[in-house]
């Protein structure tokens, strides 16, 4: 996983809550059996005036000019600001991975869906949590100065807005450990094998029909 | 000291090891794989040369991309007959269980778990879907997984988590007639709002949730992730023990009577506490119809669309008011009014025996009204379909001009060829109602297998015991 320490970027703001998982990434694009290539089609209803399916050439498309990702310098952006409960709705790891090939390495609103925010941190894209008042701040900020840059930093856990308030926000110290170093999860856990196969046995112990092999 | 939440007991039972921040390595008992979102784990797998833990936890079955019609000219759309394949081919090589889309067992893959007695009470089973709540109509705590997780439980059969607040929604109280499990989830979170639950596993309690069948409380357990949970769960009692009595892959003999010993502690507490407390009085619960784009837009069948302008928040009407404009509904307009084009009775919230029932005694002796351009059942699995067949329930469809089809997620999310074209209408006993989902530009009314049954034939919204006699 990319590591996340320090980034500052560009701010694209979409003024909607409940942005849910279908409308960031679509489900004719889950066909796919790669972990890449979600970017050109993140949030392909809204970005794009006519419908989309697997394997069209994103240059004949037609772009809709009112989505903010199509808007120059938010075609840039690196960091997303929504509103409340962003990333609703279906599991779908798609979903970020289609923010991060996009270039998104952050997403700032003031709550997430739960899944989405697992997610999203087992790939090195970073969920920050702000209040509400403070995403409205960061709004004006971003629609009054449009490309104004924004700083997240992990390490210190604030946001530095492009007038230098400096917001706080905080994540649980287990993630916030393994997105700093980039870490593998699995190799970790399995650091633990021992654990796992003496729980196991406890359990064969107790509940011996949790464990037993599915015929048929 | 308080007495324990059922997540409380479900929780420490499979804890493996705590790290001093409260991050618990958390022992997986079930994996259920479907081809959506398991192909980037199991190339995870292979890249890191690992291999599975424990593979006769995973029971894997093709669902979302299966068509529902002339299944055996197999799969049109070459990008989906991939990802099935790649499923098989995963799966195959690694010798887990699995069912091919031509076994009988074949389903969506949170109909065919408890069917299969693959999920049981006091499990912890998961599944890269965020409908796996479902499982926990049981008594199992069950939650829904990204790719990286799914990867992760493959490879160690684990999950760091981190213990979340627990809820309780009592519903108290008889059901009017005619109000199903589907009603009661809707109002639920109409009430709640979709993020009414983040950050919270929902025990659903209360008499009228004890009253309902298995396959009831699994509609309810299905739609906590519409509430924002990942985890909904109901408490063991008689009923659910004689559910899981027998199925195939359940214990038996003695070690089912030692189960279900166990089983019987998997409640909550009487002087348990919950960090929220959510009450409702069944008796107030109507049926409901969703008229927007999130799953917290429901409205009483006997109400109207709401409007926008009567809202006080404003980020809230300018929500609505988008809704209104995706959906092409105006504000106060009675929601019998409302006329859909197609209907959809199945998905994992609603395609079980008892919802093909309840849609086949309203349809039955009636005809498909001439405005519904189709109307579709898709049972939850093969052998629920099997099992309507026997009882004759597709001929009632068949007579009434709906269409009877082969199992599998279907127009719920149209990753196979059901969909709903531009600006159709639909009347759907699935669990989303956002832009887009069944189709782009579809517009999607979310109601129980009843009401849709019912608006098939009336061509509009209506309550079943309003429609003329049959």
């Amino acid at each position: 996983m990319q590591a996340f320490t320090v980034h500052k970027g560009i701010v694209a703001p979409l003024d909607r809550s409940n942005v849910d998982t279908d409308a960031i990434i679509p489900k004719q694009y889950l066909k796919s059996v790669k972990r890449t290539g979600f970017g050109p089609n993140a949030f392909d209803d809204w970005r794009y005036l006519d419908p989309g399916e697997p394997g069209m050439d994103g240059s004949k498309r037609r772009p809709n000019p009112d989505f903010v990702l199509n808007q120059a310098p938010f075609d840039q952006a690196t960091i997303l600001l929504a509103r409340k409960n962003f990333g609703c709705g279906s599991s779908r790891e798609h979903a970020v991975w289609a923010l991060t090939d996009f270039g998104f390495r952050a997403v700032i609103a003031p709550s997430f869906a739960d899944i989405f925010f697992s997610n999203s941190c087992k790939n090195g894209l970073l969920p920050v949590v702000l209040a509400e008042d403070e995403v409205q701040n960061l709004f004006e900020q971003v629609e009054a100065n449009p490309g104004a840059q924004v700083e997240v930093n992990l390490e210190e856990m604030t946001v530095t807005a492009p007038d230098g308030t400096v917001f706080d926000f905080t994540l649980d110290e287990d993630r916030r450990h393994r997105l700093l170093n980039g870490l593998d999860d699995i190799a970790l856990t399995l650091q633990f094998a021992d654990d796992i196969r003496a729980f196991e046995e406890r359990q064969r112990r107790e509940w011996p029909w949790m464990a037993e092999r599915a015929q048929g | 000291m308080a007495g324990k939440t059922l997540y409380d007991k479900l929780w420490e039972a499979h804890g493996v090891r705590e790290e001093p921040d409260g991050s618990t390595l958390l022992y997986i008992d079930r994996h259920l794989v479907h081809e959506v979102t398991s192909p980037q784990a199991f190339e995870g797998l292979r890249l890191a040369g690992r291999k599975p833990w424990r593979g006769d936890s995973v029971l894997a079955v093709p669902d979302h991309n299966v068509p529902t019609a002339d299944r055996d000219k197999g799969i049109a759309d070459p990008v989906s007959r991939i990802q099935v394949e790649t499923l098989e081919s995963n799966v195959t090589s690694l010798g887990l269980k699995f069912f091919p889309m031509a076994d009988v067992r074949q389903g969506i893959v949170h109909v065919i778990g408890p069917e299969q007695g693959a999920t049981l009470p006091g499990m912890t089973v998961v599944c890269g879907d965020s409908h796996t709540s479902t499982h926990g109509a049981l008594g199992a705590l069950a939650f829904g997984i990204g790719t990286s997780e799914v990867e992760h439980v493959l490879a160690t059969q684990c999950l760091w988590q981190k213990k979340t607040k627990a809820m309780q929604i009592r519903v108290e109280g008889e059901l009017r007639p005619g109000v199903t499990a589907k009603d009661v989830v809707l109002a639920i979170i109409g009430r709640i709002g979709t993020a009414g639950g983040t950050g919270y596993a929902i025990e659903f309690a209360g008499s009228a949730i004890r009253s309902l069948s298995i396959e009831g409380r699994m509609s309810i357990c299905n739609m906590s992730i519409e509430a924002g949970a990942r985890a909904g769960m109901v408490a063991v009692d008689e009923k659910t023990i004689e559910y899981v009595r027998g199925k195939p892959q359940a214990p038996t003999g003695e070690m089912f009577e030692r189960a279900a010993e166990y089983w019987r502690t998997l409640v909550s507490d009487p002087d348990a506490e919950f960090d929220a407390v959510v009450e409702m009085d069944a008796a107030e619960i109507a049926p409901q119809v969703s008229w927007g784009t999130s799953p917290e837009m429901v409205a009483p069948i006997d109400g109207r669309v709401p409007d926008p302008a009567a809202e006080s928040d404003p980020v809230r009407a300018e929500g609505m008011q988008r809704a209104l404009e995706y959906m092409d509904l105006k504000a106060n307009t009675p929601m019998t009014e409302i006329r859909p084009d197609k209907v959809f009775i199945g998905s994992c919230t609603n395609s079980r025996i008892e919802d093909l029932r309840a849609a086949a005694e309203v349809v039955k002796g009636r005809k498909k009204a001439d405005n519904i351009k189709l109307a579709m059942v898709v049972p939850g699995s093969g052998l629920v379909k099997q099992q309507a067949e026997q009882e004759g329930l597709d001929r009632i469809f068949l007579d009434a001009g709906f269409e009877w089809r082969e199992p599998g997620c279907s127009m719920c999310l149209a990753m196979n060829a059901d969909r709903l074209e531009p600006g159709e209408r639909c009347a759907s006993t699935s669990n989303r109602n956002f832009e887009g989902r069944q189709g782009q530009g579809g517009r999607t009314h979310l109601v129980s297998p009843s009401l849709a049954a019912a608006a098939a034939v009336a061509g509009h919204f209506i309550e079943p015991s309003a429609l003329k006699e049959a």
